[in-house]
């Protein structure tokens, strides 16, 4: 220990150069860390003093775009929100998150699982279109309905559970967690209205929940405790349910708006919305 | 624009194993593979074996005798030892599919408690009582049996 | 409407469940005899593996009916999670056809054989008794 609590770490980065290189090495960086630095802050201090071709993805450095997922000491991990001195001791070791091709030393392709994400339909489907591109009002949920949902809305995709998932290291076409975890969290919804087409997207061809079998790793790993193994046990119940002809959501009707007595109408201070940008919003 | 290359990452086979440092119910995914799959090797060749009594008594013992032994003694008992295993983790894990071992979604307020903590609790439960009864069997097999 | 995976999957728990209960009997009978006997199970003494005991088990309708069923349930389960395994080591598509058939085939073949013998020595059984 050195003057105001430096400490030198040893980062050792997986480096892969897509250009000079057949496959990744390590290459070791001494950092003096600072009390208090996260190792977001240690791989700026890499860029900006030892070596400027150093990859990687970041950007809000508070744990709400999930861009820096990194496997950390061997756990998949966000580097901004995880200080130095709470994982290593002396070596804190950086790879890129597995199970996705890598582009360039700790930059991950996620493009499979955003592809994954949206052939799941993540977001809400109903009859009435016109209602959902020119609200009226809003749709009538109870904070119970809510509340069935919301863990799983937190969601930031950054690709850790994928990358801790044992069938996804083998299963290119297995979803994942992440994009299991948000088909859930819009089956579940009150508002929605798609439970067949749902049903069946999920209870086919090898993309629903049916090949994940609780190792829970993709649960203790998430950075935004979204919990997507409970999601995906969750979603498990209701298809089985929905088999055994014993499902309330199947049955349920989609939320409608407010009834007429409890319409406060549009306050007057929000402002209009703007107009669309693309010409065939639907 | 051209091709970018780029280097597959996937774990693969091993990354049931290695590849990261994980938690025990990802091991117990692991193990549940490999005793699923000794039971099944087992189950194939033993309704060959036990058909023999169907063709009467001479043939039965001259079966049962081809199986006996130190060898298929241990054989038998790692049997045994993987159906316990395989049958009080599948049991955690039916009651964790179907929802009632993982608890509701909650709000997650750090430090987090996620579906895996839930169900702790019962898989310690369950893996104290298959020890317990690859204990008694292995009295059974090793002591009461062999005398 | 097409809910394959799920449908495979449910009848994957049940058959587990069933299968615990009626291996679970056939441990008690087979392994646990020393530990605990029960004399309904093996009635000709403590070696369950006994000719007298193999006779005397398989005059009871309910230990045949027991094998069938632990044979059709113990293959579904154990065949369905092969091939679950095999899946999700990403096969090509053909050669997922191939492990679908041969393992249908092998359950099927299996399962008349398991059934045909447990019969067969209830037959040889009764006609022992008589």
């Amino acid at each position: 220990m050195s003057d105001n609590g430096v400490k030198d770490f040893v980062f050792r980065v997986r480096r892969f150069d897509p250009v000079k290189d057949d496959s990744p090495h390590y290459q070791d960086f001494k950092v003096p860390v600072k009390p208090g630095w996260t190792i977001l802050e240690g791989l700026w201090y890499i860029k900006e003093n030892m070596d400027s071709s150093l990859s990687w993805r970041s950007s809000c450095r508070m744990g709400v775009c999930g861009s820096c997922g990194m496997l950390v000491n061997g756990s998949p991990t966000l580097a901004c929100n995880t200080q130095i001195r709470d994982v290593a001791t002396g070596v804190l070791m950086l790879a890129p998150l597995p199970n996705f091709d890598i582009i360039r030393d700790l930059v991950p392709d996620l493009a499979p699982m955003f592809d994954k994400h949206t052939h799941l339909m993540p977001h809400i489907k109903r009859d009435d279109q016109e209602e959902m591109l020119e609200p009226t009002d809003q749709y009538w949920q109870s904070p119970e309905e809510l509340d069935q949902f919301l863990q799983f809305s937190y969601c930031i995709k950054c690709g850790c559970c994928m990358a801790a998932c044992p069938t996804f290291a083998t299963d290119a076409t297995f979803s994942g967690p992440q994009p299991l975890s948000q088909a859930y969290r819009y089956l579940i919804d009150s508002r929605d209205d798609a439970f067949k087409e749902r049903k069946t997207l999920l209870g086919s061809g090898g993309v629903g929940p049916w090949r994940c079998h609780y190792a829970g790793e993709c649960s203790t790993v998430c950075p935004k405790g979204v919990d997507p193994a409970r999601a995906i046990q969750l979603m498990k119940r209701e298809l089985v349910l929905d088999y055994l002809r014993l499902s309330k959501a199947s049955k349920r009707k989609p939320a409608g708006l407010l009834p007429a007595e409890k319409r406060l109408g549009r306050r007057d201070d929000i402002p209009e919305a703007p107009p669309f940008t693309v010409e065939d919003a639907s | 624009m051209p091709e970018v290359k780029r280097y597959p990452n996937r774990l693969g086979i091993k990354g049931w194993l290695v590849g990261g440092k994980w938690g025990p119910e990802r091991y117990l995914y692991f193990l549940h593979r490999v005793t699923g799959l000794g039971l099944l090797l087992y189950l194939l060749m033993h309704i060959v074996v036990v058909s023999s009594r169907a063709f009467g008594q001479e043939q039965w013992e001259w079966a049962m005798g081809r199986v006996s032994g130190p060898v298929f003694l241990v054989g038998e008992f790692l049997v045994f030892v993987a159906f316990v295993f395989h049958a009080l983790n599948g049991v955690r894990l039916v009651l964790v599919e179907l929802g009632i071992l993982t608890g509701k979604a909650e709000d997650p307020v750090f430090p987090y408690r996620s579906s895996v903590n839930v169900q702790r609790p019962f898989m310690i439960v369950m893996m104290i009582l298959a020890a317990i009864l690859i204990v008694l069997g292995g009295y059974d097999f090793f002591v009461l049996v062999a005398h | 409407m097409s809910m394959k995976d799920t449908k495979l999957w449910t009848w994957h728990m049940a058959s587990g469940v069933i299968i615990l209960v009626l291996l679970g009997i056939h441990m008690l009978a087979m392994h646990m005899s020393g530990v605990m006997p029960l004399e309904r199970l093996n009635p000709a003494g403590d070696n369950p593996l006994d000719w007298a005991n193999v006779v005397a088990r398989g005059r009871e309708v309910s230990q045949v009916a027991g094998y069938i069923f632990l044979v059709g349930f113990g293959l579904f389960h154990g065949l369905y999670g092969l091939k679950n395994i095999l899946f999700e080591l990403n096969p090509a598509p053909g050669l997922k056809k191939l492990i679908s058939v041969v393992l249908l085939l092998l359950g099927l073949g299996l399962f008349v054989f398991g059934a045909w013998s447990a019969v067969a020595a209830r037959t040889m059984a009764l006609s022992v008794s008589g």
